[in-house]
């Protein structure tokens, strides 16, 4: 329950940057029938582990992420079975991105880009908080490498700094303090 | 051709009706399409992702387990195995479940399970049990519906086959299990044709404890009929249960004939609140048994098997009103009591005709002590003092009925192959409707409680032929949905279904949905070879057993390579489950195992035993497609000879094995 307020909560203040950036209008109203969840990503039986995508929600700060993968509509990539690693920038790391370059992103004729780059921060396979240090890369869900780099205990992902670690029932989030841009094709 | 068919048959359904479909010589599917009416399939219909309105629980007869479908759709939504080992789920092969399957005659794989019956509160279905009996080595089995898995299972002694089971008590203070077949009691070796001298028959009252837990409370000696069914009074007759007989006649050999003589056989009445006040009084004789109670724990996850050494007997000579006979025609099946408790409706097989006694009529004859003749010390009440109407010629062969809660009965006929819905009271026939084919049981759910939900009733057939697609000399039995809302009973859908459902249940489905466990609290296991994190994982000697403690998370095993196990060593792969995530199983299976695989649910720990004896390397790996690196999820187990010394090691993920 607790989650779903804060699911609308963020629904609320970013969901519409998708709904209204036509007309161009602000603070709308939005009610419970518009967080139309499909598929497994609606499924909450209150008691099993979070999965990745709860654990984003959860988190105050990642409401940008969310707000991101909602508008790339890949919240039920993140719930999938798994097991998923995922890197999470914070809302400081998406704020460091140039001015503009997120409300680009989030414009309905950019959601191709914006799931590409969300792609570019998860992949495939379980690599938890050890594991990822024994490795140089990990290939991500675009089919893109990043570099994994470990010097003096501490883990860097394409330049992006690890700051903490949570497990999920689905596999692990890796707090991260930059938005990793897969390259140009 | 089968387009042409189709179309054929459609067409011929708006053309001309049913009459004229059911007349005419058109192949048999018309005939099947032909008694459809308007829109049925919209009533059947439950869209994607929605809920059945009912749970519907039927007996899986000689598969030995129960299959959950939906109702109305008639989806299959489970198997729950009970007397029968299922190597889908690791019942009866891994370590854990054995003991649920251990009687006095040793680890039995297989039964025959008959008769679904819900738990009840105050004559209500309450969604907290599901009892069934097995018929071959006499057993009734308790299912916890919040796990939908067989809790407990208790042997029943000095029985033949337990067929006249399990049927509840209105508050479950009980239920019941009545021998369908003669045997000596005790048991000893005599001649077969000395039946009548030497044979018995018993009943007996399993108590059920408010969490479930069952104990043998009385077994009551009778004479040696065959007890066929029974059902426990509710309401007024509360506090009796009523037994069908046949083979009154006593004989051994070719029943179908000599089984059939006698009019009338008996529905044996028992006052089980007098039998609570006997036992009070000490007037039983506890005599040596040897039982089996199994348990099964969902803290442990661990089923323990307890051989029972005494039992407590009633002998009707030494209980007086304890049971009395009503003289029913003619060799009844069901017996079945009406929502009221005041109607005892006796199926009589061979017999066109349905007899109701009225429980009212019953007691005034016992307190006038108007019998007819003593039988085995038993009073025989007079047939006119109890009966309280006949249907006369509703059918051929009826088997069993069933109560709409509106004042209206649905009995099965078998001969006739036919659904007949009557009036209590008045006794007319008000409605018929053809299974197919040939219907054993029905079901409505709640139906033999005191409050039926009568929207649906179930026919559970015994012959299929050419319902469904054929697929060879044996074809799934098939069940046929009808509504009973309305005055006309109305066919709405044909469904298979597993093994062969001799009963079924039904219940409203939101009387079980909020008490259902998604999974274990990984917290709560107390399984003495639990792993309860990768850091307990290890592999431990102890002369040639070795114990492997093992888990499982997405995607991988710990630990995942295994070497120092022998030829001739007895390796116990203990798994335990870390997810704890609803509906992510892990499954184990390794190379050469000569039982089965695990299936462990979230918090769980699961044992399999395997013998290696060849050497060599072994691959395991989970079966049960967990997630997008389920193929990855595998392991290997290094098996050396016997006179080797290489050390225990395990690992995961390092390249050199931990020791």
């Amino acid at each position: 329950m607790k989650d779903l307020v804060k699911m609308m909560y963020v629904v609320f203040t970013f969901g519409i940057l998708l709904s209204c950036a036509p007309q161009g209008q602000d603070s709308p109203q939005v009610n419970s029938s518009d967080v139309n969840l499909q598929g497994q990503s609606a499924v909450d039986d209150g008691l099993s582990q979070k999965n990745i995508l709860q654990i984003a929600i959860g988190s105050k700060d990642h409401s940008t992420l969310v707000a991101a993968v909602q508008a790339a509509e890949l919240e039920n990539v993140l719930v999938n079975a798994g097991p998923l690693t995922v890197f999470a920038p914070t809302n400081e790391a998406f704020a460091a991105l140039p001015e503009g370059t997120l409300d680009d992103l989030l414009k309905p004729e950019n959601k191709a880009t914006l799931a590409r780059i969300i792609k570019f921060h998860a992949a495939p396979g379980g690599y938890d908080a050890n594991n990822i240090r024994g490795v140089m890369g990990i290939g991500q869900a675009t089919g893109d490498k990043v570099k994994v780099v470990t010097e003096d205990g501490v883990t860097t992902v394409d330049g992006g700094k690890i700051l903490g670690t949570v497990k999920a029932s689905n596999g692990f989030v890796h707090v991260i303090d930059k938005v990793l841009l897969p390259p140009q094709k | 051709m089968k387009n042409l068919k189709s179309v054929l048959s459609f067409s011929m359904l708006i053309a001309f009706g049913l009459l004229i479909a059911a007349s005419c010589n058109a192949p048999s599917a018309n005939t099947r399409s032909g008694v459809l009416s308007g829109d049925v399939a919209s009533q059947v219909y439950v869209a994607p992702g929605e809920y059945d309105e009912f749970y519907a629980f039927m007996s899986g007869g000689f598969s030995g387990q129960i299959g959950v479908h939906g109702l109305p759709s008639g989806r299959l939504l489970r198997i729950i195995p009970v007397f029968s080992v299922d190597p889908e789920k690791g019942y009866g092969f891994n370590e854990e479940t054995k003991p649920m399957l251990n009687t006095s005659h040793g680890f039995i794989p297989w039964d025959d399970a008959h008769h679904p019956e819900l738990s009840q509160t105050n004559g209500v279905t309450d969604g907290r049990w599901i009892f069934i009996n097995g018929n071959n080595t006499p057993r009734v089995a308790r299912i916890d519906l919040t796990t939908f898995e067989t809790a407990e299972i208790m042997e029943i002694p000095n029985s033949g086959g337990n067929h006249s089971s399990p049927f509840t008590t209105e508050n479950t203070e009980y239920i019941v299990a009545g021998t369908r077949f003669g045997v000596p009691y005790p048991q000893q070796d005599v001649a077969i044709n000395s039946y009548a001298e030497n044979f018995s028959g018993m009943l007996t009252y399993i108590s059920v404890a408010d969490d479930g837990d069952m104990d043998i409370a009385f077994q009551i000696l009778l004479p040696a009929f065959d007890y066929d069914l029974a059902h426990s009074g509710k309401g007024k007759s509360h506090g009796w249960t009523f037994f069908t007989t046949y083979n009154t006649e006593l004989k051994s050999t070719l029943l179908e004939v000599n089984a059939s003589q006698n009019d009338k056989d008996y529905i044996a009445a028992v006052n089980w609140k007098k039998a609570e006040e006997y036992i009070k009084q000490g007037k039983f004789k506890e005599v040596p048994a040897n039982y089996a109670n199994n348990e099964y724990s969902d803290e442990t996850h661990m089923a323990t098997s307890t051989m029972k050494k005494t039992v407590r007997i009633l002998t009707p000579e030494d209980c007086p009103g304890l049971i009395y006979f009503l003289p029913t025609p003619k060799s009844p099946h069901g017996v079945d009591v009406d929502p009221t408790g005041e109607y005892i409706v006796g199926n009589g097989k061979l017999s066109a005709d349905l007899t109701v006694h009225s429980f009212t009529k019953m007691l005034k004859a016992i307190e006038n002590e108007s019998y007819e003749k003593m039988e085995a010390g038993i009073p025989v009440l007079k047939f006119e003092d109890v009966v309280a109407g006949v249907v006369p010629e509703a059918g051929l062969g009826p088997l069993h009925t069933e109560f709409d809660g509106r004042g209206n009965a649905y009995t099965s006929f078998f001969i006739s192959s036919e659904v007949v819905k009557w009036k209590l009271g008045t006794w007319e026939v008000l409605d018929r409707a053809p299974s197919f084919y040939s219907i054993g049981h029905l079901m409505i759910p709640g139906g033999d409680s005191r409050e039926p939900e009568g929207k649906y009733l179930v026919a559970l057939n015994k012959i299929t032929k050419d319902r469904y697609l054929p697929t060879g000399p044996e074809l799934c039995h098939s069940a046929q949905l009808y509504d009973i809302s309305g005055d006309k009973i109305k066919l709405l859908l044909d469904f298979p279904t597993m093994g062969e459902p001799h009963y079924a249940q039904g219940i409203s489905a939101d009387r079980i949905v909020p008490k259902v466990k998604k999974f274990f609290a990984l917290e709560d296991n107390q399984h003495p070879f639990r792993a309860m994190g990768e850091k307990e994982t290890r592999v431990e000697r102890s002369g040639n057993n070795v114990h492997v403690y093992m888990t499982t998370i997405r995607s991988h095993f710990s630990p995942d390579n295994i070497e120092g196990v022998k030829v001739g060593d007895k390796v116990y792969f203990h798994v335990t489950n870390l997810e704890q995530d609803w509906d992510v199983p892990h499954g184990f299976a390794v190379m050469g195992a000569n039982n089965g695989e695990l299936l462990i649910m979230p918090g769980q720990t699961e044992t399999l035993l395997w013998h290696p004896k060849k050497i060599g390397v072994y691959p395991f790996y989970c079966t049960d497609f967990c997630s997008a690196l389920h193929q990855e999820m595998q392991g290997y187990i290094r098996v050396s000879p016997s006179n080797s010394n290489i050390d225990l090691a395990w690992n995961l993920g390092e390249e050199e094995p931990v020791q």
